[in-house]
């Protein structure tokens, strides 16, 4: 986004709006550019890095060093987050494997049981709308030879159970099934899942990075086995997040990726991050005091935006469930609009999108082409994630200002002109390059 | 993702937007892209029969910044020239001239496409309407 133009005039209605660096903020007193990607990274509680500063300089010290009060006080706050992290998701300290990040735990829980259980099996189930962590993950262990069922998800995002139950079989070791999707925010059966895989003696891991301290996640009531969770998507620092790995009823094992000193249990070598740990924990602990207010907040905003642009706009489109789905997120495709250009002309907010062109390889979204999404509408799909910090005020104005800007590319846009002369685009022979 | 200063300009400042009669023979219409892809631009012209030049281009395109920048900058190159100027456009001048990146060239070459399909068709009318009238060279 440049930061430098002195005019972008936005030529919606002839008055051009003059916007300058120093005058940086809305009509309606909101401050510019507006965070509202909650789901790609939060911003850092105050708090949370109030807590995590001492760590840096007066409280260095190695936690594993065991033998001086400098290890020791980078100890104590390795293990009172620890217990934090624990608490919020219903587990005990000792399960928690700290990380450094949700990439890594995925990537640790799946090729670690697949390398403890080979003997057991060698098949693993996901779904086809899993974080790249997860699948790219599982496309690793297929070249090792292991056999992987991708299940597809229904209309709304979900998995059917039953075809979970149908794709089990003897020589399955691992289910692997997100909690809440980054994209479309649809919230999984969890515990219906973990109930079929406790059945059938199957481990269960959920990526819970878009869950953890935004929806009440239980690892007993769940029956999760594995979980991985990431300090930065709950107003925690970047470069730390955790592996919950089950210690009884039943005990789960799984290999090292990283060898090493033989840290956390020598399931996760490595000296541990202190200040990040110590952030995760606060992280955790201000979502155990808030999460239940917090959620019914940002359903509040997120309702709001929707019904401020689906009651001014025609033609747009919600993907995935909206009855599961997490609190903060709104994905929608603007019919006739492509995503990237809808995303130029609102370049005081900063959103996703699931356009082709937004992506390095070209192709749009695919956890929206898995939904059943057309190409045309994963192309004009935009998603809101918001957040903690986000404020009434700046929701109207992320409204007004995508619905100013919809209508503006519908007017230049050869599709809307056939569809409102009543073509219909389906029967139409493109012509593609 | 940075744009170029002239593609956001033809973004915030589209020229030639709008639509002609299709119907009539005078109007070339270029309809190229497909939605699946992520572009569709509409390009059309208005020739003048005895001169052969383009009086005047309109466009619509669904797209990115990039796309409505290289068909808004392809109306402004085709008007005043002769049908037969205008095909010597070539995409990678406006790759040039908007200051495209490699991932973006698909743009242009849509754009070019556009200028093409619209005289071409504009061609087909008048070879149905007076068959002699425009091969030239």
């Amino acid at each position: 986004m440049s930061t430098d133009v002195k005019t972008i005039p936005q030529g919606t209605n002839g008055h051009p709006e003059v916007r300058t660096q120093e005058q940086r903020t809305a009509a309606n007193g909101v401050k510019l550019p507006v965070y509202m990607d909650n789901h790609a990274t939060t911003p850092m509680d105050p708090r949370v890095l109030e807590e995590m500063l001492p760590y840096f300089m007066e409280k260095f010290g190695n936690a594993a060093s065991r033998n001086h009060s400098f290890g020791w006080a980078g100890e104590e706050g390795v293990e009172s987050a620890r217990e934090r992290v624990a608490k919020l998701i219903g587990a005990t300290p000792k399960e928690i494997i700290f990380t450094s990040g949700a990439t890594e735990s995925d990537n640790l829980a799946i090729k670690g049981v697949a390398e403890m259980y080979k003997e057991k099996g060698n098949h693993v189930i996901t779904a086809v709308t899993e974080h790249k962590a997860v699948l790219d993950t599982c496309k690793r262990l297929e070249k090792y030879g292991y056999r992987v069922t991708y299940l597809p998800v229904q209309k709304d995002g979900l998995i059917d159970l039953e075809e979970l139950g149908r794709a089990l079989d003897d020589k399955t070791i691992l289910v692997t099934i997100m909690a809440a999707n980054n994209e479309i925010g649809v919230v999984q059966p969890i515990a219906e899942i973990g109930k079929l895989c406790r059945a059938r003696g199957v481990i269960f891991h959920t990526d819970a990075t878009q869950a953890v301290g935004k929806i009440p996640i239980d690892v007993n009531k769940m029956s999760i086995d594995l979980m991985s969770i990431s300090a930065h998507k709950m107003y925690g620092p970047k470069g730390v997040g955790a592996l919950y790995v089950r210690r009884k009823n039943p005990r789960v094992q799984i290999s090292a990726i990283i060898d090493g000193g033989g840290h956390e249990r020598g399931m996760r070598s490595g000296t541990l991050n202190v200040p990040g740990i110590v952030g995760l924990g606060k992280a955790c602990a201000i979502a155990w005091e808030e999460m239940a207010k917090e959620s019914c907040t940002l359903a509040g905003l997120r309702n709001r935006l929707r019904d401020r642009i689906m009651g001014r706009l025609d033609e747009v489109y919600i993907n995935g469930s909206m009855e599961h789905r997490l609190p903060g997120n709104l994905n929608i495709s603007f019919a006739y609009v492509e995503g990237e250009s809808l995303l130029m002309g609102i370049n005081d907010i900063a959103v996703s999108s699931g356009s082709a062109c937004t992506s390095a390889t070209l192709e749009p979204s695919y956890v929206l082409k898995a939904l059943g999404t057309g190409d045309d509408l994963a192309h004009s799909s935009i998603r809101f994630g918001i957040g903690r910090f986000n404020t009434e005020a700046e929701v109207d104005y992320v409204a007004d200002r995508v619905i100013e800007t919809v209508e503006r590319l519908r007017e230049l846009s050869p599709l809307y002109e056939m569809a409102k002369e009543g073509v219909d685009l389906k029967s139409v022979k493109w012509a593609a390059e | 993702m940075a744009y170029s200063d002239k593609v956001l300009d033809h973004y915030s400042n589209p020229r030639n937007v709008g639509s002609m009669d299709k119907s009539s023979n005078e109007v070339g219409t270029g309809l190229v892209g497909a939605p699946e892809c992520g572009d569709v631009m509409k390009l059309q012209i208005k020739v003048n029969p005895q001169t052969n030049i383009i009086e005047d281009a309109k466009f619509k395109t669904f797209g990115c910044g990039s796309a409505i920048a290289s068909s808004s900058l392809a109306t402004e190159w085709v008007k005043g020239k002769t049908v037969d100027e205008a095909l010597q456009i070539k995409n990678t001048e406006i790759v040039k001239e908007l200051a495209l990146p490699p991932v973006k060239i698909h743009c242009s070459v849509l754009a070019e496409d556009a200028i093409r399909a619209a005289i071409h068709d504009w061609k087909a009318k008048q070879g149905a309407a007076k068959p002699v009238a425009v091969e030239t060279k």
